[in-house]
């Protein structure tokens, strides 16, 4: 698997407090990478640079260097709002917005200046076939989006970040606040995502990344203290923080 | 002795009696007292209102018994104090609603850029800074605002448009204006400001531009604070007082020219209440009907305001 991401020695500062430390880590192309750890430990502020949701968090410093594909995201030519069309990204609570289904869907190439109906059809209907929410919805696409089921609002907000047609999909700890069935659901939408799209997902749930995830990236206070293929990291761990959080001496 | 002993063990009853008696007087009495002083602090301004609306009902009946209504509400001629008499309330009708008009093109728009700016540009520390700023603006006497439409906008205007007068709605509808925009600006920005986070990121994770969020998200889903404040606003220029009297003048005119002198239906109660009209004529009866008409325009307004706020509440 190639190389998609390159995080060379990366530091990151909220005002005084030292979040991330000297993190280095290379993140395989159409796979799934699970960053697992406590909380705290910088996870979702790592998944959070990755496009620069991080920018807007006043007092934020960076140091150190990510590329994707070879350019450094973080030089002052890149231009951030196309960065995150490339690299969408999915939320720990469902936010669809407060339009109906198919504008959910279609806001984000609307944002991008596509009008005509017709294509904008074929992006709803694309995306959300994506997600695997089509049969579900396909009646009723004027509905509110609020009248989904909270796995089914997450999987339209896939559908959302599917629409902008992204290389990169983040996924910070997308399926925590939803139940067994519709998790389950989410972690097979991922599995069929990741031969498109290169998935970086955040999780509480160890088996979650286990079970889900190609490569496994454990982080604790701010570094990252192991990162391998999954079946390995679980299964035979270099460090000894390692072993003890998966098997759950801790975290 | 035997009689102290007696006497110890009694003291100590009578003590632990006094612990556990419960019926604290004091306290009941306040407790009966204390919610019936509050209804009737609370009653004061019930009555005040239904008193104001009596009034208002009855001297307006009144008034109708001597001028036919049909006159009053559709009459294009408003000459109540020099003969011919005439009681056509549209000029002051439109005179009120001109400067209105201009005072929301001047604040709903200022408004709500500084509403847009404050909610979602300005730095927490300046925010902190321009919004009390923003509000005490609001709590400038109006006379001020009157003698500053005078002595600084029109002067301003008539270097402008030399057939402006000394007295024109363009004057007092602008200085209107910029009195309500606190009013829009805080309300619409205290609604802006409780749009979840996580709409926003969710619109800054598709790529879309501080701007583009501020327009396409938060103001949408403010959308019914931001007409709700735009409403209360509008019915604040209509019964403004102060500024109108001072620069918009005191004629009674049918235009739609703002650069003329016109008269609003505060500033004409004003002219009557000041002058010595003498109780009970039609003249005197004219200021309650005036009175009247504006008491049911912001009250239907207030009503339009509610019910716009729950319509087009987006929930989230």
């Amino acid at each position: 698997m190639e190389a998609l991401i390159n995080i060379n020695k990366l530091n990151l500062f909220y005002g005084a407090f030292h979040a991330l430390k000297d993190v280095s880590l290379t993140i395989p192309e159409k796979a799934i990478t699970a960053f697992i750890g406590p909380s705290g430990c910088g996870k979702s502020t790592l998944l959070r640079t990755l496009n620069r949701m991080n920018d807007m968090i006043p007092g934020t410093r960076i140091e150190g260097g990510i590329a994707i594909g070879g350019t450094e995201i973080y030089s002052n030519e890149v231009d951030v709002e196309t960065l995150r069309k490339k690299v969408g990204m999915v939320f720990q609570q469902p936010n669809p917005f407060p339009k109906s289904i198919y504008d959910n869907v279609a806001y984000g190439p609307r944002l991008h200046g596509i009008t005509s109906k017709r294509e904008l059809d074929e992006i709803v209907e694309t995306s959300l076939k994506s997600a695997v929410l089509w049969e579900e919805v396909k009646d009723h696409l004027k509905r509110s989006a609020f009248g989904l089921s909270g796995g089914q609002q997450q999987r339209l907000c896939i559908a959302r970040a599917l629409a902008v047609n992204p290389n990169i999909l983040l996924m910070d700890e997308a399926t925590s606040a939803l139940d067994p069935i519709s998790t389950l659901k989410i972690e097979e939408l991922a599995q069929e995502l990741k031969d498109k799209y290169t998935i970086v997902m955040v999780t509480h749930n160890m088996h979650q990344a286990a079970r889900v995830s190609n490569q496994t990236v454990f982080f604790l206070n701010g570094e990252v203290i192991e990162y391998s293929d999954t079946e390995k990291l679980f299964s035979n761990p270099t460090d000894q923080r390692t072993e003890d959080y998966i098997s759950g001496r801790f975290g | 002795m035997p009689g102290q002993g007696l006497q110890t063990v009694s003291k100590a009853q009578t003590a632990s009696k006094e612990i556990y008696d419960f019926k604290n007087k004091r306290v009941s009495i306040m407790n009966k007292v204390m919610p019936i002083l509050l209804f009737l602090c609370a009653s004061v301004s019930v009555l005040t209102t239904i008193g104001i609306v009596v009034t208002l009902i009855s001297e307006t009946y009144q008034f109708f018994q001597k001028i036919p209504i049909f006159d009053f509400l559709f009459g294009t001629k408003w000459s109540p104090l020099i003969p011919p008499k005439s009681f056509g309330v549209l000029p002051l009708l439109s005179g009120t609603l001109m400067i209105t008009f201009i005072a929301c093109l001047v604040a709903i728009p200022l408004g709500l850029a500084s509403a847009i700016y404050l909610s979602e540009y300005a730095p927490k520390r300046v925010r902190k800074i321009v919004k009390p700023i923003l509000e005490v603006l609001a709590g400038v006497p109006t006379i001020v605002y009157g003698y500053f439409a005078l002595s600084l906008v029109t002067p301003l205007i008539q270097s402008i448009f030399h057939s402006a007068g000394v007295f024109n709605a363009l004057s007092a509808g602008i200085v209107v204006g910029i009195m309500i925009i606190p009013m829009v600006s805080s309300l619409s920005e205290d609604a802006m400001s409780s749009v979840p986070r996580s709409l926003r990121d969710g619109a800054y994770a598709l790529g879309a531009t501080r701007f583009e969020v501020a327009l396409k998200i938060v103001v949408p889903a403010a959308f019914s604070g931001i007409v709700a404040s735009a409403v209360l606003a509008f019915s604040r220029a209509i019964g403004e007082t102060m500024i109108v009297t001072v620069a918009a003048g005191s004629t009674p005119n049918m235009t739609v020219n703002p650069l003329e002198s016109i008269q609003t239906m505060t500033a004409y109660i004003v002219q009557v209440s000041l002058g010595d009209t003498p109780h009970g004529t039609i003249e005197y009866g004219s200021i309650f009907a005036v009175g009247m008409t504006l008491f049911v325009i912001t009250f239907l307004l207030n009503i339009l305001a509610q019910y716009i706020a729950r319509k087009f509440r987006e929930e989230y």
